[in-house]
C-alpha cells in the first residue's frame, strides 16, 4: 500500500477503537495527559486538606469532615493517621503519576513521531499497552483510597519497617499492598513505553534527521527513557523483596523489632538495604521528571526567543552527563544512615559534580533569552519561571549535597522546599509550558492568552509562596511529615508563616480552575489554529491542523537543517523550518 | 480530526525515511533495550545479596556443605557442586543448540529450526527438573538437623587439631549433632570444632532445633541466605519458564510453517536473545551463590 493511499483511505473507526484502545500516538498522547490531569487534582486536593491541618493544627474544618467522612475526620479534625496518609499519596500521585507517567506519556507520545518525521510510533500497540498499564494503575491507586484501613502511609518512598509490616500502623495493611500492586503496574507501563521511545527515536528518523539535528525535546526525553529503563527495575527488585517480607515471612528488610514487646520472628535484614535499592531509582527518577521538562523548555525558549538555542551541542552533553551522574550520587538521600564519613564524602563529591551541567543549562536559557527578541506567550512565561525556579532550587541542592550541612538539614522543610521548588514547580511550570505552546497541535485550537498570564503569575508566585518560607521552616530544624509541631515551643514563631504558606497553597490550587476552564473550553471553542502558529522550525508543525492517522498526508518530510535557525542572517523570514534545503554555501547547525 | 484512525501502521509504510540506523528491525533493538533492563532487576537482586553476605560474611553457610547431594547417589558420599555444575553445563549445551536453531533460520532451514529449538526446549525442561530437585534437596535439609545458637554460649570446644579451648559463639552459629551426641560447629570462625559433655547438652535444652530450609528457617546459617537462594533462583527460574514456554510458541510456529512464510525466521532470533539472557543470569547466579 503507498503511503498516499494509505493516509487518504477513509477509515471508519468505532469509537472504542479511536478514543479508548487508540494506537495512534496523538490520541495516546491526549490520554496521558488527561488521566495525568485528574490524577494531579487528587494529588493538589489532598495537599490542601493536610495543609489545613498544618496551619491550623487540631482545629476543625468542615470541608475536612466532607471530603474524609467520619472516620478520618471526626469532627473535621484531622486524623493523624489520615494526615500521613494523605502525604504519601500526594507525593506517589505527583512524583510518579503526573511527573513520570504523565509528563513523559504526553510529551514522548506526542512530539517523537511529529519531532523525528516517523508515521506513529515503532509498535502502537505496545504504546496502547503502556497507556493501559498506566490507567489499571491510577485506578488501583485511587481505589486504595477507599480502603477499610485507609491507604499507604510510610511516605512516597514507602521505607520499611512501616511499609513492610502490615501490622504496623493502619496504612500499612490493605492500602499498603494496593500501593505495590499498583506500582507494579505502573513499572511495566513505563518499561513498555519507554521500550518503544527509544527504539522509535533510533529506528524511525526520518531522512535527513541526524540524531546532531534533533531537537533537545526528543534528546531529553531520550535519556529520559533510558534512564527509566535503567532504573525502574531496581525499583522493582526493591519492591517484590518487599512483598515478599509483607506476605511470605522473609526478613530482607527486618531486623531487631519488637512489637508491643514482642520481638519479631523475622530478624537479620537491613532497612537499609532498600533505601539503596529505593534511591538507586530514585535519584534518577528526580531526573526523569526534569529532563522532559528541561527539553520542553528549551524549545519553547528558542522559539520564543526567536534566537537558536545557545549551545546546543552543550546542551546535548549535558543531558547525556546528569544522566550518567545521577547514577552515581544516590548516597546522598543516606548520609545519616550510618554511612561512612569516607562514602559520604564520596557522595557529596558526585552530587557537587551534577550542579556543573545543570548550571551549563541554566546559563544556556539566559544566554539564549539574551537580546533576544522574546514573544511573552504564556508558554514562554511558564518557561521562563521555570528557568527561576531552576535555579533556586538547584542551589539549595548544592548545600544539601554537603554531608556535614546535610546532617542538620536532612528531614526537615529544608528539604521538602529544595525538592518541590527543583522538581515540583519546574516540572509543573513546564508541563504546562507544553501544553500552552503544543495545544494547537493536540486540538487544533488555540488556548486563551489572557486567561494563560493569570493562571502563569498566580501559579508562579503562590508556588514560591508556598515553598520559599520553608526553607526557613527546615533550617531552623522543623521536622517534614510531622503531624503538628505544637508541643514544640520553639517553632511557635512559625504559626503566621504556616498560615500564609497555607494560603498561598488554596489561591495556588484554586488558580489551577483557570487552566482547567481555559483547557477544555478552548478544546471546543478556541479560535481555530494555523498551521504553525508560533512560526516554529521543528517538523511537527508541518503536519496538518486536522490529525490524520500517519501524520502526513504524502510522503514524509526530508531534514536539511537542525531545529534552531530562528534569526538566521540573510533570511527573509525569522524562522527557517528543518524541511528548507540548505543553500549554496549556507552551514547548518551551531557556528 | 475526522480522518484519525488507531489501526496499527503496516511496518513497510512505517519506516519512511534514510537507512535504517543499525540495519536492525525495532523488534529485535527493542528485546536488547528490554535484557538491559531486566540486567538490571537481576543486579538490583545480586546487588542486594553481596549487600546481606557483606554484612554477614562470619556466619553465611558454605555452599559445598550444603549442595553436595546427587540423584541415586548414597547421602554419604559427598559430591560438592557437582550436581549444580552439571546443570549450567546443560543450560550452557541449550543455548549452543538455540544459536545453531538461529543459525538454521537464516538458511531458511525448517528442520534444522525445528530439530534444535526441540532440544532447545528439551535442554530448558531438564534445567527446570534440575532446579526443582535443588530446591527439594535444600527443604528437605540435612540427615539431623541443627541446634541454632541465637544468643552468644561461652562454651569448652575441641578444635580441629584437637586441642581445647574456651570460646563464645555468637549468632547465627550452627551446630550439628553426630552419631556420639557431641555437636559439630557448622560455620563461623571455629568451623570443624566440636563440642562434648555438658556443654554439648545445655545447647541441646536451650538452643533452637532446626531442620532444613524455607523462607523462615535455615538450618546452614544465616537466614537470609536461604531468602535470597529461594528468590533469586526462584526469579531467574520464572524466568527461565518463560523462555521455555515462549520456545515452545515459536516451535509450534516453526512447525506450521508461520515463519518459512513469513520469509525470515526473526522470531527465533528474538528469543534467541533472550534465552541467551537468561543463561548468562545463571552463570552470575551460579558464581554468586556457589562460588564464591
Ligand atoms: C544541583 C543539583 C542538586 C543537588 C546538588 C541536589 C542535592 C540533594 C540532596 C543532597 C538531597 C537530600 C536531602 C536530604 O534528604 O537530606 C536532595 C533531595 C532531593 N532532591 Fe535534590 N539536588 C539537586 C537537584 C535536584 C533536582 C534537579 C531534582 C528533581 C528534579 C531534585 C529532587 C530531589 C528530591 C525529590 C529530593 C528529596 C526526596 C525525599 O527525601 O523525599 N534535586 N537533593
Ligand atoms: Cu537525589
Amino acid at each position: 500500500m503507498s503511503t498516499q493511499a494509505h493516509a487518504a483511505e477513509h477509515h471508519k473507526e468505532s469509537f472504542v477503537s479511536k478514543y479508548i484502545f487508540s494506537h495512534d500516538h496523538k490520541m495516546i498522547a491526549k490520554q496521558f495527559l488527561i488521566t495525568g490531569m485528574v490524577m494531579a487534582t487528587i494529588g493538589m486536593a489532598m495537599s490542601l486538606l493536610f495543609r489545613l491541618q498544618l496551619a491550623w493544627p487540631g482545629e476543625s474544618f468542615s470541608v475536612l469532615n466532607f471530603f474524609l467522612g467520619d472516620k478520618w475526620a471526626p469532627d473535621g479534625v484531622l486524623d493523624p493517621n489520615m494526615y500521613l496518609a494523605l502525604g504519601t499519596i500526594h507525593g506517589t500521585i505527583m512524583v510518579f503519576f503526573l511527573l513520570t507517567a504523565g509528563l513523559s506519556g504526553t510529551f514522548a507520545n506526542l512530539l517523537i513521531p511529529l519531532q523525528i518525521g516517523a508515521r506513529d510510533m515503532a509498535s502502537g500497540f505496545m504504546n496502547m499497552l503502556s497507556y493501559w498499564g498506566f490507567f489499571i494503575s491510577s485506578v488501583i491507586m485511587v481505589i486504595s483510597l477507599f480502603v477499610e484501613s485507609g491507604p499507604a502511609s510510610a511516605g512516597w518512598t514507602v521505607y520499611p519497617p512501616l511499609s513492610a509490616l502490615p501490622q504496623a500502623m493502619p496504612g500499612s495493611g490493605l492500602g499498603m499492598t494496593l500501593w505495590l500492586v499498583s506500582m507494579v503496574f505502573f513499572i511495566a507501563s513505563q518499561l513498555i513505553g519507554g521500550l518503544n521511545y527509544i527504539v522509535t527515536v533510533i529506528n524511525l528518523r526520518t531522512k535527513g534527521m541526524k540524531m546532531t539535528r534533533l531537537p533537545l525535546t526528543i534528546w531529553a526525553i531520550l535519556v529520559t527513557a533510558i534512564l527509566g529503563l535503567l532504573s525502574f527495575p531496581v525499583l522493582f527488585s526493591a519492591a517484590l523483596l518487599l512483598l515478599f517480607d509483607r506476605s511470605f515471612g522473609t526478613a530482607f528488610y527486618l531486623s531487631d523489632i519488637y512489637i508491643a514487646g514482642e520481638a519479631l520472628t523475622q530478624t537479620g535484614g537491613s532497612p537499609i538495604l532498600y533505601q539503596h535499592l529505593f534511591w538507586f531509582l530514585g535519584h534518577p527518577e528526580v531526573y526523569i521528571i526534569l529532563l522532559p521538562a528541561l527539553g520542553l523548555t528549551s524549545e519553547v525558549i528558542s522559539t520564543n526567543a526567536r534566537k537558536p538555542i545557545f549551545g546546543y551541542r552543550a546542551m546535548v552533553g549535558s543531558i547525556l552527563a546528569i544522566g550518567f551522574l545521577s547514577f552515581i550520587v544516590w548516597g546522598h538521600h543516606m548520609f545519616v544512615t550510618g554511612m561512612d564519613p569516607f562514602i559520604g564524602a564520596v557522595f557529596t563529591f558526585t552530587t557537587l559534580l551534577i550542579a556543573i551541567p545543570s548550571a551549563v543549562k541554566a546559563f544556556n536559557y539566559i544566554t539564549t533569552l539574551w537580546k533576544g527578541n522574546i514573544r511573552f506567550t504564556p508558554a514562554m512565561m511558564f518557561s521562563i519561571g521555570m528557568v527561576s525556579t531552576f535555579i533556586s532550587g538547584g542551589l539549595t541542592g548544592i548545600i544539601l549535597a554537603d554531608s556535614a550541612l546535610d546532617i542538620n538539614l536532612h528531614d526537615t522543610y529544608f528539604v521538602v522546599a529544595h525538592f518541590h521548588i527543583v522538581m515540583g514547580l519546574s516540572a509543573v511550570l513546564a508541563m504546562f509550558a507544553g501544553v500552552y505552546h503544543w495545544f494547537p497541535k493536540m486540538y487544533g485550537r488555540m488556548m486563551n492568552m489572557k486567561l494563560g498570564y493569570a493562571h502563569f503569575w498566580l501559579t508562579f508566585i503562590s508556588g514560591y509562596g508556598v515553598f520559599f518560607p520553608m526553607h526557613f521552616f527546615g533550617l531552623a530544624g522543623v521536622p517534614r511529615r510531622y503531624y503538628t509541631n505544637s508541643e514544640f515551643p520553639m517553632f511557635d514563631v512559625f504559626i503566621d508563616l504556616n498560615i500564609l504558606v497555607t494560603v498561598f497553597a488554596i489561591i495556588g490550587g484554586f488558580a489551577q480552575l483557570l487552566f482547567f476552564f481555559n483547557f477544555f473550553y478552548s478544546m471546543v471553542r478556541g479560535p481555530k489554529a494555523s498551521q504553525n502558529p508560533w512560526k516554529s522550525n521543528t517538523l511537527e508543525w508541518t503536519t496538518p491542523v486536522e490529525h490524520i492517522h500517519g501524520n502526513w498526508p504524502g510522503k514524509l518530510p526530508e531534514v536539511h537543517r537542525w531545529a534552531y535557525d530562528y534569526s538566521k542572517p540573510g533570511k527573509e523570514d525569522d524562522f527557517v523550518p528543518q524541511t528548507v534545503p540548505l543553500e549554496e554555501g549556507e552551514k547548518d547547525g551551531e557556528h | 480530526m475526522a480522518a484519525e484512525a488507531s489501526k496499527p501502521i503496516d511496518s513497510k509504510v512505517l519506516w519512511g525515511g534514510g537507512r535504517s540506523p543499525f540495519s536492525v528491525s525495532y523488534g529485535k533493538l527493542m528485546m536488547w533495550f528490554f535484557l538491559i533492563s531486566d540486567a538490571l532487576t537481576f543486579g538490583g537482586f545480586l546487588g542486594a545479596l553481596g549487600f546481606a553476605r557483606h554484612k554477614f560474611e562470619a556466619v553465611w553457610p558454605v555452599t559445598e556443605q550444603i549442595f553436595y547431594h546427587f540423584p541415586f547417589v548414597p547421602h554419604d558420599i559427598h559430591l560438592p557442586l557437582l550436581y549444580v555444575a552439571l546443570m549450567t553445563f546443560i543450560l550452557i549445551v541449550s543455548s549452543v543448540t538455540m544459536v545453531l536453531a538461529v543459525e538454521a533460520g537464516h538458511r531458511m532451514d525448517k528442520k534444522g529450526v525445528t530439530k534444535w529449538l526441540a532440544l532447545t526446549v528439551v535442554g530448558g525442561f531438564i534445567f527446570l527438573g534440575s532446579q526443582a530437585w535443588e530446591w527439594s534437596t535444600f527443604i528437605h535439609g540435612s540427615d539431623h538437623g541443627v541446634y541454632k545458637l541465637n544468643s552468644g554460649f561461652t562454651t569448652e570446644l575441641v578444635t580441629k587439631d584437637g586441642d581445647k579451648t574456651t570460646a563464645d559463639l555468637g549468632s547465627g552459629i550452627v551446630a550439628e549433632i553426630q552419631a556420639d551426641e557431641s555437636l559439630l560447629i557448622k560455620n563461623g570462625e571455629f568451623i570443624g570444632s566440636t563440642v562434648t559433655g555438658e556443654d554439648a547438652e545445655a545447647i541441646k535444652s536451650t538452643a533452637e532445633f532446626v531442620h532444613g530450609a524455607s523462607l523462615t528457617r535455615n538450618e546452614y546459617g544465616h537466614q537470609l541466605y536461604a531468602d535470597f537462594f529461594f528468590f533469586i533462583t526462584g526469579f531467574h527460574g520464572t524466568h527461565v519458564l518463560s523462555g521455555v514456554i515462549l520456545n515452545l510458541v515459536i516451535l509450534i510456529n516453526v512447525i506450521k510453517g508461520v515463519y518459512h512464510k513469513r520469509g525470515h525466521y526473526e522470531m527465533v532470533e528474538k528469543s534467541g536473545l533472550y534465552w541467551h539472557f537468561v543463561d548468562l543470569v545463571w552463570v552470575f547466579v551460579f558464581t554468586f551463590f556457589y562460588l564464591v
